[in-house]
């Protein structure tokens, strides 16, 4: 195996799009290297991202965040401005493992793992978050919904690699919110994870919504049924009755450790429920 | 395929070794630079007996390249006592007895350093929380979190 560390994008592009065998982007690691380790990979080539600036930086230019795909999670928390005005992506990535795994492990790399309980990805898609894609003909915008197709398989294309997150200027009255199901109080795989970003009005309904589900489907999920249901609804119980529905009908589980088909469909709906309530309050707040 | 040269600093001593690019940076201070107080225990990021800081960083060192260390600074549980005075952190533990067979110690010691320079007052939950990547299978973790809270009130000098 070669290890190669380049400075810029156009350098990485370069080593990733000319690679004949296996080559991976190694962010923090903590999917590749337990891969490697258990023989499930075996890369020729590693191109470790760490060393290009945009990778590293989280800034904020008009409002609009552009996080990059390397920041860790633990840089993600340290950052005040990013927590406050972002809470909910803050709190997904900071889901992912122990401080020793936060110290290390980023979003770039929670997406690209293709994993579909990914605790930053339903985060980042509720936020309306693009990714920012570099690769031999240029950069190009994804939303990060597009990014995964299935379980380990991703739209990207040979030599293209995530150098940043974009989350859009807030509207004014507008909050978001993550919360993952797990059996345990934390360091677990999601059961159910649900982001909810939402603006509410000067009358208190809710004028904007966006409802994403991790971990109930090959891929996270937007779930559009499930933000018409909130909008214009100031959250009361009917509004609420719907959410829940449209969350489990937008359900495709499998049975498995995690729980049952049924029961990780009624999860995503409470979930929803839960998530869309912490969502609005801080929108209120804001 | 050749091995890289790296340059970086571990304790404070300026080190360089030899690493195949596969290398883990634990296997690399164990078996290059010889410092065996890192623990490996499940080589998967799970249990925390490799914890080690990077530039200030707590990370499982099985989780991170022996070469992604080029450069910087790692600290290690050799480099916790000053000669033969044992870190406040230490002492807790004899005094406690937050260890029995002593495998995980050391992942717990570098752990519960890197709070403690962080977040001088810890509660019981941060402490437990900040802790919950590393595992201790003796199940001793009542008595690690009391020496945590103990050595954490006697550097504050309480």
């Amino acid at each position: 195996m070669r290890y190669e560390a380049p400075s810029s994008l156009e350098q990485a592009v370069g080593l990733l799009a000319a690679a004949t065998g296996d080559a991976r982007v190694l962010a923090g690691g903590t999917d590749l290297l337990v891969q490697m380790r258990t023989d499930i990979l075996n890369p020729e080539l590693l191109i470790d991202i760490k060393h290009i600036a945009e990778l590293r930086e989280v800034k904020e230019e008009g409002g609009v965040f552009r996080i990059g795909a390397a920041v860790t999670g633990a840089e993600l928390k340290e950052h005040p401005r990013l927590t406050s005005v972002w809470p909910g992506v803050v709190e997904a990535a900071n889901l992912i493992g122990s401080t020793q795994i936060q110290g290390r492990a980023t979003m770039g790399g929670n997406l690209c793992n293709g994993s579909p309980a990914a605790d930053s990805v339903p985060a980042l898609i509720a936020a309306g978050a693009k990714a920012s894609v570099v690769g031999p003909n240029g950069r190009r915008e994804i939303a990060v919904e597009d990014v995964m197709l299935a379980p380990r398989k991703l739209s990207l294309t040979k030599g293209e690699i995530i150098a940043s997150f974009v989350l859009p200027a807030k509207a004014k009255g507008s909050a978001d919110a993550y919360l993952r199901f797990i059996p345990r109080t934390e360091m677990d795989i999601a059961v159910v994870g649900c982001g909810i970003a939402l603006t509410v009005d000067a009358n208190g309904a809710v004028s904007h919504a966006r409802v994403a589900l991790g971990a109930v489907a090959a891929r996270p999920l937007l779930v559009e049924e499930a933000a018409s249901a909130l909008i214009g609804s100031k959250l009361e119980d009917a509004a609420l009755r719907i959410l829940d529905a449209a969350a489990g009908a937008a359900c495709k589980p499998i049975d498995d450790k995690r729980g049952t088909k049924e029961y990780l469909i009624k999860v995503a709906g409470v979930l929803a429920r839960r998530t869309a309530a912490i969502a609005y309050e801080r929108a209120r707040k804001s | 395929m050749a091995k890289h040269h790296i340059t970086a600093t571990v304790n404070g001593d300026p080190v360089e070794f030899l690493c195949e690019p596969q290398e883990t940076l634990l296997d690399a201070l164990r078996d290059q630079l010889h410092l065996t107080g890192t623990k490996e225990g499940c080589s998967t990021g799970d249990c925390g007996a490799c914890s080690v800081t990077v530039d200030d960083r707590l990370v499982c060192s099985c989780l991170m390249l022996g070469v992604e260390a080029d450069g910087k600074s790692i600290r290690t549980i050799e480099g916790m006592a000053q000669g033969d005075e044992l870190h406040p952190l230490q002492q807790k533990f004899l005094e406690h007895a937050a260890l029995q067979c002593g495998i995980c110690t050391p992942g717990f010691l570098v752990a519960a350093k890197a709070l403690l320079d962080k977040k001088p007052d810890p509660s019981e939950t941060e402490v437990r929380y900040w802790l919950a990547g590393n595992l201790c299978r003796c199940t001793g973790y009542d008595k690690i979190v009391r020496a945590v809270l103990d050595a954490a009130a006697e550097l504050r000098g309480a």
